[in-house]
């Protein structure tokens, strides 16, 4: 692929040779700094725990992964013909726990809020390293957690873990899946712990409030709900936990417990952990979208307080989960009301990103068509989450395909093509090697298009109410389950791809310069990849954020 | 409809059409708000790519004002439609007064329906046309949800709880029942059929069926059988308040408090006889917690319904015996 | 860059890390705020659902034992604020005696709470195998498992408390930890400790007081 590599890296010493083994910049770098294993599982360096988090969450992307597939393969006949019952549920469940709480969560945040707030603020390192890395530890004791309930047979609570199913009818390892989330919710406190300290304490001289860049702002709101949303997950779980081991009812009805507190309890941190997992991809897009238009965001502050009132208003909307669930009529009219309010500030985003590609200068590079792809499918997820928000059709629609394909859109659509979009665009910083443009470009569009081939037709298949987690469905849905399984085999590939051609960048790329995307950003200040203590001089900022040139007069 | 696809579910109630119409309708302006932003996208990618001439001067960073019309201007429409859905919902949780009542237990992995008059029915539900039904449902174990797509409703169905949904099918047929919270195992078995029939038919599906008594007089010989009406039959009201006219009535409670004895109060009284005293009586009746099933519970309600209610502002009321084709059981002619 | 031994990587001077550390702390106390929270939206949830039968049970507790841990733990609290002040004015001898005083005075509620336990179990009101044998009704139960989920909880974080002020105490006593270039690690500490008596201030008439 060597012709559809870009030139426009390797400033220094671009060697004739096919392969360049070390730059300048590499042998000082922080992957150069201790080659012992020692040196990467005791680092405190934000960038090594960013890239042990990167190995981590791909792992666990790969094993949701193959559930997922699992249940596509055997959703192929209306009679699921690959697993029981029993196994169904049982992946159906699996993939929802990792996806949610060792992929997306930790996704963006852990590995590229690491790698990068301390390079945006002008930082030598989070405020508390040795924090990071225990951090990095919690998260993968709740990872063995998963894997040995994985191992012994699985749990089939579902993710949601509603009771009494779970707290006294599941059968399977659900005080093991419990406590893996349990643990792994620590992993996040702390996390967004280190974060908010940091963006407060360390900024560089210069970088005021106002000059933050647009993902640093996205991550501040992240952490705040991490930090205090998190915690009330916990609580439940734990309390599931008690009723489970030591019949201590919380919420057992026989005892006048009522289960529907458990819903309020878990949605109230479950709805906000939505935001937690875009948040930071809507982070990421406004970094992109600035650095592929060559152009400063439109609007900043307007992005800036959408994010914050995100992070705030997404505390008032859970029991928009419990329309149907028995709650009082005039208690889902307040709920419906602010799930509408919620909307208001992700439209804003996204008119915004829209308005700043006019007059710009765009690039189609990879990241830029991963952020693209972002803005579609996160419109199409975010408005049929407008349809979930009102009362009467969420009454016919919950529950239902067309549930799931809401926040796949969301969640797959958005976040992990952000996610990808991330990957491409800071692995020339995180490596110092440029990857196949070519390639990425293809992987791109592949990802975009298998993922609508696989989602879109759930939204009918849950229109004409086919219930979510059904193992055994009505023969009627058979073809559009199997576009949807044809689907996601293009989208199970396309995600392979990057896998490939990014570790082949690793070996055979040409060395990126400190700056090939030719993006504003202290991060791109620093060579790449960074040295160990990302500056030798902590910088002054004396400039605007995304201050890219815009034409006054004349032409391009 | 093809064979092949199906694209749209088919539609059995009024209700079902007013659902469809609101969906394509928010559908219209959802288009209408993301247009934009789909075509400008593409639009901007072409014109202004790297490299290409274009007119590039002057472009804004901010237009407060052009940013706040496009947060609310779309806010506003939007509520246009939270009013429009908001009205749909709140008619969907105010049964008319006159519905039949049909009783439902859900239990790992099944349905069961009782009829006012005594039949019923398993996976199965059999209404007649144009009758408002009412739904009065309760879970043995864990929550399912009753989901009837061609209605366009669901209700979860909780444990210790009684839920109600309501619905008046328009168009006679067969159409899919499921259950729609996942509840274990054999979640995606737990469905059956919605049948929708014509007055005539549905009056023959009963007599098909019909039982010796209705589920009010399967009520009264429970009550018998338990034992209660030691206590709780005229004549004894010393030890325990009576249950003619209970249904419906506001009962006043020893700790001060009053409560509109409806099935759940009654419910909740006999399996927890000593949580809601009722004021002047001793707390002496005993739990039935381990004796009497839901599905006992069911008649015993009904049963206590059937004596009459005091307050005819109550929709419930006597409707549950006044739809069955035979005639209502005397009170007391236990089998 | 100052590399002075305490001032640590990220850092550039003293001033920084201590507000960082004090601020983390902040946040951390905050969301064990929120963790207690969930417990009690669950205890004001069913107050308001089983009022009478709340009420009676409540009545039945050992209020005096929790009246007198209430004290013991606002005592403790004064004995850190008083290890923060040693601390600053350099006084390590002072500020380690102080912080084992702290710690014992939670030992001591650790214990005077076993001791609750115990009669409590004797007389069959905990919700556990062997001791609920006056647990019969279902609102009573329900009332004691809230109690022993809360109190539990709160134990395990007074347990890790006073692990983390011995601890402390220690390493002063070794001179790993020297007042008063290291006043911000008892500052750290000790607010956790005052968040723990916090957090029983509120349990107490939440469990005890219920009228």
């Amino acid at each position: 692929m060597s012709e559809t590599v870009t030139g426009r890296g390797g400033s220094e010493e671009a060697s004739r040779e096919e392969t360049v083994n070390e730059t300048q910049s590499e042998r000082v770098s922080y992957l150069r700094a201790g080659h012992t294993l020692r040196s990467w599982f005791f680092t405190t360096d934000h960038k090594r725990i960013a890239l042990l988090y990167l190995i981590s969450v791909t792992f666990f992307f790969f094993i949701g992964g193959m559930a997922a597939g699992l249940m596509r393969t055997d959703l192929l006949t209306p009679q699921g013909d690959v697993l029981s019952n029993e196994g169904y549920n049982r992946a159906f469940t699996l993939h929802g726990v990792i996806m949610v709480w060792f992929f997306l969560i930790p996704s963006i945040p852990n590995v590229f809020g690491n790698f990068l707030i301390p390079l945006m603020i002008g930082a030598r390192d989070l405020a508390f390293p040795r924090l990071n890395l225990l951090s990095w530890y919690i998260y993968w004791i709740g990872g063995l957690f998963t894997l040995w309930v994985l191992l012994a047979g699985g749990v089939d609570t579902g993710w949601t873990f509603y009771t009494p199913l779970s707290s006294m009818f599941a059968n399977g390892n659900v005080v093991m899946a419990a406590a893996a989330v349990f643990v792994v919710g620590f992993s996040s406190i702390l996390t967004g712990l280190n974060f908010i300290v940091t963006i407060h304490t360390l900024r560089a001289p210069g970088m005021t409030w106002g000059r933050l860049p647009l993902f640093v702002w996205s991550h501040y709101a992240t952490s705040v709900i991490l930090v205090l949303a998190t915690p009330v997950l916990t609580v439940t779980l734990a309390l599931i936990v008690a009723e489970r081991l030591f019949g201590l009812g919380i919420f057992d009805p026989a005892l006048g417990g009522d289960p529907l507190l458990y819903q309020h309890l878990f949605w109230f941190y479950s709805h906000p952990a939505v935001y937690i997992m875009v948040l930071p991809a809507m982070a990421v897009v406004s970094e992109l979208v600035a650095a592929a238009a060559r152009k400063p965001v439109f609007g900043y502050w307007f992005i800036v307080f959408s994010s914050l009132g995100i992070a705030a208003v997404g505390f008032l909307v859970w029991a928009h989960h419990m329309f149907v669930s028995g709650m009082s009529m005039y208690v889902g009219a307040v709920f419906s009301f602010l799930s509408l309010v919620v909307a208001v500030p992700s439209g804003i985003k996204v008119y915004n990103w829209t308005a700043t590609l006019w007059k710009g200068h765009i690039s189609l590079d990879p990241p830029f068509l991963f952020a693209m792809g972002f803005i579609g499918l996160f419109v199409v997820g975010g408005l049929t989450g407008l349809i979930l928000a009102m009362l009467a059709l969420d009454v016919h629609v919950h529950d239902t395909y067309f549930v799931v394909a809401h926040f796949h859109y969301i969640m797959v659509g958005g976040t992990v093509s952000a996610f990808f979009g991330a990957l491409h665009f800071w692995w020339p910083k995180m490596t110092g090697r440029m990857f196949s443009i070519g390639w990425g470009r293809l992987t791109a569009l592949f990802i975009f298009f298998g993922f609508n081939m696989t989602f879109f037709p759930q939204f009918i298949l849950g229109y004409l109410g086919m219930p979510r987690r059904y193992h055994v469905y009505d023969p009627q849905f058979q073809v559009l389950h199997v576009l949807s399984s044809a689907g996601s085999t293009i989208l199970g590939f396309a995600y392979l791809f990057p896998f490939a051609y990014l570790l082949y960048a690793l070996r055979y790329g040409k060395p990126s310069g400190d700056n090939p995307w030719e993006a504003t950003g202290l991060e791109w200040t620093v060579p790449s990849p960074p040295p160990k203590h990302n500056f030798d001089e902590i910088p002054v900022v004396t400039r605007e954020p995304y201050d890219y040139e815009v034409e006054k007069e004349g032409g391009a | 409809m093809s064979d092949f696809i199906q694209i749209w579910p088919g539609q059995a109630s009024d209700y079902a059409h007013s659902v469809d119409l609101l969906i394509l309708a928010l559908t219209g302006l959802i288009i209408a708000l993301s247009a934009p932003v789909f075509i400008l996208i593409v639009y901007f990618a072409v014109k202004y790519r790297r490299g290409h001439k274009a007119d590039r001067q002057h472009p804004m960073n901010r237009n407060v004002w052009l940013e706040t019309s496009w947060a609310l201007i779309p806010f506003f429409l939007i509520l246009v439609f939270y009013v429009w859905s908001t009205g749909l919902y709140f008619d969907l949780h105010q049964p008319p007064a006159n519905a039949m009542e049909v009783q439902v237990v859900a239990k790992r992995w099944m349905w069961k329906f009782q009829h006012p008059g005594g039949q019923g029915e398993i996976n199965e539900l059999h209404v007649p046309v144009g009758e408002p039904i009412r739904l009065n449902m309760i879970s043995q174990d864990v929550i399912h949800s009753l989901f009837l797509p061609a209605l366009r409703i669901k209700q979860d169905v909780l444990p210790e709880r009684y839920t109600s949904l309501w619905f008046s099918a328009d168009k006679p047929g067969t159409y899919r029942l499921a259950c729609a919270e996942f509840c274990g195992t054999d979640h995606s078995l737990m469905g059956g059929s919605l049948v929708v029939q014509t007055q005539a038919d549905y009056a023959a599906w009963l007599e098909q069926f019909a039982t010796d008594n209705t589920l009010a007089a399967q009520g009264a010989g429970l009550f018998r059988t338990l034992g209660c009406s030691g206590c709780h039959e005229s004549g004894s009201t010393r030890r325990a308040p009576s249950i003619h006219g209970l249904y419906g009535r506001p009962v006043a409670l020893s700790d001060g408090s009053t409560v509109v004895a409806d099935a759940q109060y009654i419910r909740d009284s006999i399996l927890l006889p000593n949580a809601q005293v009722t004021a002047g009586y001793p707390p002496i009746m005993p739990t039935f917690k381990d004796v009497v099933d839901e599905e006992g519970l069911v008649r015993l309600v009904a049963y206590i319904q059937s004596l009459g209610s005091a307050s005819p502002v109550l929709p419930q009321g006597v409707a549950a015996g006044t739809l069955a084709p035979q005639n209502l059981a005397p009170e007391g002619t236990a089998p | 860059m100052t590399r002075s031994g305490l001032v640590e990587e990220p850092f550039s001077d003293p001033e920084q890390q201590r507000r960082a550390a004090l601020f983390g702390m902040t946040i951390f106390l905050a969301t064990e705020i929120l963790l207690f929270g969930g417990i009690f939206a669950a205890l004001i949830f069913y107050q308001a659902a089983h009022r009478e039968i709340f009420v009676e049970t409540s009545r039945e507790l050992h209020i005096w034992i929790a009246t007198g841990n209430t004290v013991v733990l606002l005592t403790s609290s004064l004995f850190a604020a008083l290890a923060v002040a040693a601390a600053k004015a350099g006084n390590g001898k002072a500020t380690g005696w102080l912080l084992g005083v702290t710690a014992a005075l939670g030992l001591a509620f650790l214990g005077l709470k076993g001791w609750e336990y115990a009669l409590e179990y004797g007389e069959g009101l905990l919700p556990l195998a062997g001791g609920d044998a006056k647990l019969g009704e279902p609102g009573k139960r329900l009332f004691m498992d809230l109690y022993l989920m809360a109190t539990g909880l709160h134990a395990v974080h007074v347990t890790i408390g006073v692990c983390l002020l011995l601890f402390i105490a220690a390493r002063i006593a070794t001179r790993a930890t020297r007042m008063p270039e290291q006043a911000t690690t008892i500052e750290v500490s000790t607010l956790y400790w005052h968040l723990i008596d916090v957090i029983w201030v509120f349990l107490f008439p939440a469990l005890y007081l219920v009228r």
